[in-house]
């Protein structure tokens, strides 16, 4: 396919009211090219198909002329008018598998073709995550078109919301819908007799994986036999056989037909299987003993299936199935989920597929069985063990007193000394009891207190409290940032973010070992000191009532700053002297 | 007889329970006289009493080696002697001054036997928050009409830091009553322990400049009932000491390690936590950076 290429002849118009330019459309895997047969005109066109994001034709049909409009990343359509449909639908075809295997193989896009082009997908999780964040959208606009940063450079500190996206959309296994496929009505037309069934690649996976014996029999008779449509025919007829409930028209059929008799007797794969199973169980497990629970002829027994009961009449089971059986079929399966890989829509692929998974499970189950019994026989009953000492470290919570206790005597074993303080001790209360005699004996200082102390602590209280509402607004909670003015809290806010985006790009940097860490080394202290002028201007624009508490603000960043530009300079001291230090060696001694 | 105490129990009743330092260490270095501090005090008292006729007060010292209940204004055994009145002592506080004096005497006697030791001059105040917060507890089962309590510590003797745990678990405790607990410290210092009591539980912390106006700070800031502080503008700190005293040393660290089961603070690696018995792995990091697992508890001031 990737030598292939499509010539057509189209008008190329950039607008719907565009009457259009005559000329050759080429398509090609990579892109596709438009030529105009007027050599002086300038619509020449190139798009990328990695670039187009959808493709819309107008309808076979219409009174439309055949118009194929193709709608690239960007928003831009261009509309190619076709001479005839049959032209425009291979090229609709043509565009649309080259689309398909771009997105398939994203991952060896983005590895093959370095660093500009990104796969699609990542591509729009970037957009995505810019559109989302406007923080990150301002930073982007600022370093990355402002050419500081590269873009990857950028995107290398976000590798986790970009991977977080990645790992969310793939890997997950699909799994089955939950819908019976017995769930699927045939319609009817109402007029004659006829009954139809949809069939789905879906579905039709689903009955392989809940029939072994209807995939045993494709593979037998298809296409040995009879067509595949031969083959769903009689599998449906056997299906209408159950829905009808007429075990003896069923037995009749199944009698004259072979191949019918297949769909209709129980499941032999499955009856294996299941045989298999009830060796596996454990012998002691008395499933007889149930037995006297039986109430299955009791009234109002049963489970409604299509209206009527579904109760398990003793003769000619041989081809009936209960809603039970069909249900624990069912669930098994879609428990299991989609073993396989295979999205074919080669029936026979699936079958086969499907065949190959259950001979591996088999053999590994059949590698387990004699482990199993093995293990059986030598395990006890659980219940009349004794108890197992689990790995648990217990959580020794102490006597709260010990520790309350441990503490006083951490005093107490204290050294001590101190003969002066002994000493002082008696002098202390001494002073105190006196003190207290004191007022007993004189009592409350009179005048309490001055005039001029009470109105200094007044003024003073007026002013701390002034000052601190100031300071911290009147709400205690509401910081300093949120009594500036809009724009320069954000200016505030967003210098900040974009040191850290700087300074982190900086610090990485470190030790610089290539050339190419050196420049971006170089770009980002010319960036940040740009970033540091603006402080310093921002610091000088505010109000002067706000300016101490902005400076404030602003300092931490300077200081963030400060070091980077110092470590920078001492780094490019160290290396120019190294330099010349390494050429000292090649030199003699003494020469300049 | 529920129905008028209901009417006369409005909200800005207050049960004001007064921690009182009376730390000979503390008295005997301080620039301001004990008996100056208490005139203040009683006035101020006299003050909270005259608010409003409900209110109730309660005053509890806060010694060097013990504490004790000295006055409550509920009691009915508070009078005074005559003697008290004719000096110009509010009659109440005759039985203060008197219960006052025994505790000091006792304090000193408990010292005596416990023998001095090298600690910091700290005063017993998670004993006295404890009796504060037991008194309160006791109003608050007294039925449903009550005073609003709150406490006030007038503080002036520094931390003890090997009270940390005990003074935390009693800010908690405060914390959960919903009993703010106010803080005037007149000490040299600064008191984390009170500018934290005040910060968790939503109380008022300050530190008067000038002690000798003491009554005015007082009767300004910590007068204010609970009710009227929902629209009385009252200074608040800048900031909070949030040091804590790690668990083995009693030192007041502000960078340390946590136990990450009992959230025990540790001033060093230990294989061990003391509190719970936790074993701690060596982690990797810890080889790479030590520094790195450290929690910073910075002071804010």
């Amino acid at each position: 396919m990737a030598g292939l290429q499509l010539e057509k002849r189209v008008k190329y118009k950039s607008s719907v009211k565009d009457p259009g330019t005559p000329g050759i459309l080429r398509l090609r895997e990579v892109m596709l090219l438009f030529v105009p047969e007027d050599p002086k005109s300038d619509s020449k066109l190139k798009v990328q198909t990695q670039n187009i994001k959808s493709q819309k034709s107008t309808k076979e049909g219409s009174n439309k002329p055949p118009w194929l409009n193709l709608t690239n990343k960007q928003g831009r359509s261009h509309i190619f008018e076709f001479e005839n449909y049959q032209d425009m639908h291979a090229c609709r075809e043509f565009i649309a598998k080259a689309l398909a295997k771009c997105e398939e193989e994203p991952k060896k896009l983005a590895v093959s073709t370095s660093a500009e082009q990104l796969s699609i997908a990542d591509l729009e999780l970037r957009f995505k995550l810019l559109r989302e964040n406007s923080e990150l959208q301002r930073l982007h606009k600022q370093f990355v078109e402002s050419k500081v940063l590269t873009e990857d450079e950028f995107w290398a500190t976000r590798k986790k919301l970009l991977g977080k996206d990645s790992i969310r959309k793939s890997k997950q296994q699909v799994g089955l819908k939950s819908m019976m496929v017995s769930g699927i009505k045939p319609s009817t037309d109402g007029r004659t007799n006829r009954v139809t069934f949809n069939l789905t690649p879906e579905i039709i996976f689903q009955i392989f994986a809940e029939k072994p014996a209807v995939r045993q029999a494709f593979i037998n008779y298809v296409p040995s036999k009879m067509t595949e449509k031969d083959f769903w025919t009689k599998y449906f007829r056997a299906e209408y056989l159950y829905s009808t409930k007429n075990t003896a028209v069923a037995a009749a059929e199944a009698a004259e037909d072979e191949e019918l008799a297949v769909f209709l007797k129980p499941d032999e794969i499955l009856a294996r299987e299941t045989r298999q199973k009830i060796r596996r169980v454990d012998p002691t497990l008395d499933m007889e003993a149930d037995q006297g629970d039986d109430y299955t002829h009791l009234m109002d027994h049963g489970i409604q299936r299509d209206g009527t009961s579904d109760i398990v009449e003793p003769h000619n089971d041989q081809f009936k199935r209960s809603l039970v059986q069909d249900l624990n079929r069912h669930a098994a399966v879609v428990l299991e989920g989609r073993s396989i890989d295979v999205e074919s829509e080669d029936t026979r692929t699936v079958a086969e597929a499907l065949m190959r998974v259950k001979q591996v499970s088999k053999a590994d189950s059949e590698a387990n069985q004699e482990r199993l019994e093995r293990i059986s026989r030598v395990a006890g009953m659980e219940d009349l063990q004794a108890p197992q000492n689990f790995p648990l470290a217990l959580l020794s919570i102490k006597d709260p007193r010990d520790y309350f206790e441990s503490q006083q005597g951490n005093i107490l074993n204290e050294p001590r000394g101190g003969g002066g303080l002994k000493r002082n001790i008696h002098e202390a209360y001494e002073l105190l009891k006196a003190s207290i005699l004191e007022i007993k004996t004189e009592g409350l200082c009179d005048p309490l207190i001055k005039p001029e102390v009470a109105l200094e602590v007044f003024s003073s209280l007026t002013r701390t409290i002034s000052t601190a509402k100031n300071i911290i607004g009147k709400n205690p909670r509401e910081s300093f940032l949120d009594r500036l003015p809009k724009p320069t809290k954000d200016q505030v806010l967003h210098h900040w973010t974009s040191i850290q985006e700087l300074l982190r790009h900086f610090w990485s940097s470190y030790p610089i070992t290539t050339t190419y860490l050196h420049t971006k080394v170089g770009k980002l202290k010319d960036a940040m000191s740009n970033t540091y002028s603006q402080l310093e201007a921002m610091k000088e624009s505010v109000q002067s009532d706000l300016r101490h508490q902005v400076s404030l603000l602003v300092r931490p960043m300077q200081q963030a700053l400060d070091a980077a530009f110092q470590h920078y300079e001492a780094d490019l001291q160290r290396r120019t002297t190294k330099s010349v230090g390494g050429g000292g060696g090649e030199r003699p001694n003494g020469y300049v | 007889m529920a129905s008028v105490a209901s009417k006369l129990y409005s909200d800005d009743v207050s049960l004001l329970v007064l921690l009182l330092d009376t730390n000979p260490f503390f008295w005997s270095s301080t620039s301001i006289k004990f008996s100056q501090f208490l005139s203040h005090v009683f006035a101020f008292l006299n003050a909270v009493l005259g608010l409003n006729q409900l209110n109730q007060v309660v005053v509890i010292a806060t010694g060097y080696s013990s504490c004790d209940y000295i006055y409550d204004s509920s009691s009915t055994s508070n009078h005074g002697s005559l003697e008290s009145s004719r000096i110009g002592l509010p009659a109440l506080f005759g039985s203060l001054i008197e219960k006052l004096e025994d505790f000091i005497t006792k304090d000193e006697e408990l010292i005596k036997e416990e023998e001095v030791e090298d600690r910091i001059a700290s005063s017993l105040l998670s004993g006295s928050l404890s009796m504060a917060l037991c008194y309160i507890q006791r109003v608050f089962r007294s039925g449903n009409i009550h005073p609003q309590p709150r406490i006030l510590c007038l503080q002036g003797s520094p931390d003890g830091p090997e009270q940390y745990v005990a003074v935390m678990n009693s800010i908690f405790s405060a914390q959960r009553l919903m009993v703010p607990i106010d803080s005037c410290y007149i000490g040299a210092q600064n008191s984390a322990f009170l500018q934290q009591a005040s910060y968790i539980t939503g109380g008022v912390h300050h530190t008067p400049k000038q002690l000798d106006g003491l009554f005015q700070y007082l009767t300004t800031i910590f007068a204010t009932d609970l009710h009227s502080r929902s629209f009385v503008q009252l200074p608040k700190p800048v900031g909070v000491d949030f040091r804590a005293s790690c668990f083995c040393h009693k030192k007041t660290i502000d960078m340390g390690y946590i136990c990450s089961v009992c959230l025990s603070i540790f001033c060093a690696h230990h294989k061990k936590c003391s509190t719970c018995g936790s074993v701690f792995g060596q982690s990797k990091l810890d080889d790479a950076s030590p520094v790195s697992n450290k929690k910073r508890k910075a002071p804010e001031t």
